[in-house]
């Protein structure tokens, strides 16, 4: 019923026409209902920007987003983010971090503890639930984050490299983890990367975007089966799915470089 | 284990050092004052006139406690300080939080701010005094002006430098823009507004004794003005060390309430 559609988005920064930024150009994109859809592209070229429409945090300047029948005009608890710089709120503990969404709400207290305690399990913090984000480490951080988005059931989770500033042990455990999450309670995801081995890893589609202005160059079905675990990494499929993007991603870069 | 030279364990910047030094060096420090003050008042290398020895001070200030005066002085002056610095803050804190909150308050509200915040409160003393007189209500005017335009652009700072990622995730998860104000702008800027409040305190107790010395007929900066009209510095000396002591209070009490309502800022550091 849910599916996400960027309907031919085009999206301008900036008034005057001079100095006018193009970030998406006639981007047309379907995303079905319980789909895994990775975004791949260079610096720059307008992946925040397509996710930030779908959040409701910007307009598209031409075109529009929809999520099933409703048009996306701002942004709602039904399609949850977790941004790639974690902001979890520091005066929170992680438990109230993660009750965060459902005190919004006003969810009774009781209900508000069990599905955020039930998240922050998830995540595999319960050792932490009292603790303030200032004395968690950057994965334990996202953990949070992940949770954070989860508690308030949304229909559809964005997620913009949340992984990007972990170092790579951490970032291997945190996709395993995401996939587990995933895999039980299946959701839209949209989810933008810099890393096509995670793109690979954790994605049913990989949509490659084009330099600024971004508009998707190749869609790449990944057909491997789930539940994956690393071992797929290594697989001759995914190898050779590795070498198609980073083709089309080699060009697009070196475009991306050209222009700054 | 290799030694660390003396420089090595105390010129590093920012290097932690052993507990017994860094009060032993505050210790030295303030000592080192002292003895320079008995040795150059007992010694009488300094006139009595001009340099009290600390037996003078302690003498004068066993005066005016046991006579009721400086218990008096000393009441007049904290509630001259306390009502201007709760009736400024109390209005400034919500206006700055507000201004750097919401760009339409910025705009409305800055020119006039950053004009009256460069006006200097002592040249209004005069004008005070024609229009409301030398009492009370004249010192909190003093101190409200003096702090109040301070502290707004002080806050609306702090306001103003919340992530705008806080913002947006509140929003995706489902917050209204009053949820927006309470529950992230609100929180966000208590720390900030808990440094501008014990900053501008210090600002406050030296408006405030700028006003009594000017005129007024009691107070701390009263009885030092009376102490130099009576040649008697160690009078001086002991109403400067009121302030001083009175001032060390009020931070030590600023930064106790900041640990007490900030739980958060004082874990994982
Ligand atoms: N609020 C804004 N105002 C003006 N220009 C903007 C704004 N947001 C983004 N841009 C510009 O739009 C273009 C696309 O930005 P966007 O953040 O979507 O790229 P991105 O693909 O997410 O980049 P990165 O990989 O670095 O995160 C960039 O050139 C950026 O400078
Ligand atoms: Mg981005």
């Amino acid at each position: 019923m849910a599916q996400v559609h960027l309907e031919n988005v085009t999206v301008r920064f900036g008034s005057a026409k001079s100095n006018q930024i193009t970030a998406l150009q006639n981007l047309d994109l379907v995303i079905p209902e319980e789909q895994f859809a990775v975004i791949v592209g260079p610096s720059g070229c307008g992946k925040s920007s397509a996710l930030d429409l779908v959040a409701g945090l910007n307009r598209a300047t031409e075109g529009r987003v929809t999520l099933g029948s409703t048009v996306i005009e701002k942004p709602g608890s039904e399609r949850g983010m977790v941004p790639q710089n974690y902001s979890l709120f520091p005066w929170l503990t992680v438990q109230k971090n993660v009750e965060y969404g459902l005190a919004l709400k006003n969810v009774p207290n009781a209900e508000r503890t069990e599905r955020a305690s039930h998240y922050v399990d998830a995540v595999g913090l319960t050792k932490f639930r009292k603790a303030y984000p200032s004395q968690l480490s950057g994965g334990m951080k996202q953990r949070v984050a992940i949770a954070r988005a989860l508690a308030v059931n949304p229909e559809v989770l964005l997620m913009d490299e949340p992984f990007g500033a972990l170092d790579s042990q951490t970032r291997s455990v945190m996709q395993e983890l995401l996939l587990k999450i995933w895999q039980q309670e299946r959701k839209t995801v949209l989810f933008i990367t810099h890393d096509i081995d995670e793109a690979l890893y954790l994605g049913d589609v990989v949509y490659v975007m084009s330099a600024r202005p971004g508009r998707i160059i190749d869609t790449v079905h990944v057909g491997i089966e789930r539940p994956r675990d690393y071992s797929v990494t290594t697989s001759s499929e995914f190898v050779d799915l590795k070498k198609r993007i980073m083709s089309s991603l080699h060009a697009e870069v070196d475009k991306a470089l050209a222009m700054t | 284990m290799a030694t660390l030279s003396f420089m090595d364990r105390y010129l590093t910047p920012k290097l932690a050092i052993p507990k017994k030094v860094e009060m032993g060096a505050g210790i030295v420090v303030a000592g080192s004052i002292l003895a320079l003050w008995m040795l150059v008042s007992y010694t009488g290398y300094a006139s009595k006139d001009f340099l009290p020895s600390p037996t003078d001070v302690w003498t004068s200030f066993n005066d005016k406690a046991s006579d009721g005066s400086l218990r008096k002085h000393i009441g007049v002056s904290l509630t001259e300080i306390y009502l201007g610095f709760f009736l400024s803050s109390i209005i400034a804190v919500p206006i700055g939080i507000f201004m750097g909150g919401f760009k339409i308050v910025q705009s409305a509200l800055e020119p006039l701010v950053n004009f009256m915040r460069y006006l200097p409160v002592t040249s209004m003393i005069p004008l005070l005094i024609l229009w409301i007189g030398i009492g009370l209500e004249e010192k909190i005017a003093v101190i409200f002006l003096g702090t109040f335009f301070q502290q707004i652009v002080m806050v609306s700072d702090v306001a103003r430098g919340v992530q705008a990622d806080l913002f947006n995730v509140s929003y995706t998860l489902g917050a209204t823009r009053g949820q927006i104000v309470t529950r992230v702008l609100v929180p966000a800027t208590l720390s900030g507004v808990m440094d501008t409040l014990r900053v501008t305190m210090g600002w406050a107790w030296t408006f405030l004794v700028v006003a009594e010395l000017v005129a007024s007929n009691a107070g701390l900066g009263y009885m030092i003005l009376q102490s130099m009209r009576g040649l008697d510095p160690a009078g001086i000396f002991v109403g400067i060390f009121v302030i001083g002591f009175l001032g060390l209070i009020t931070d030590l009490a600023f930064k106790w309430v900041k640990r007490m309502i900030l739980p958060w800022e004082n874990v994982g550091k």
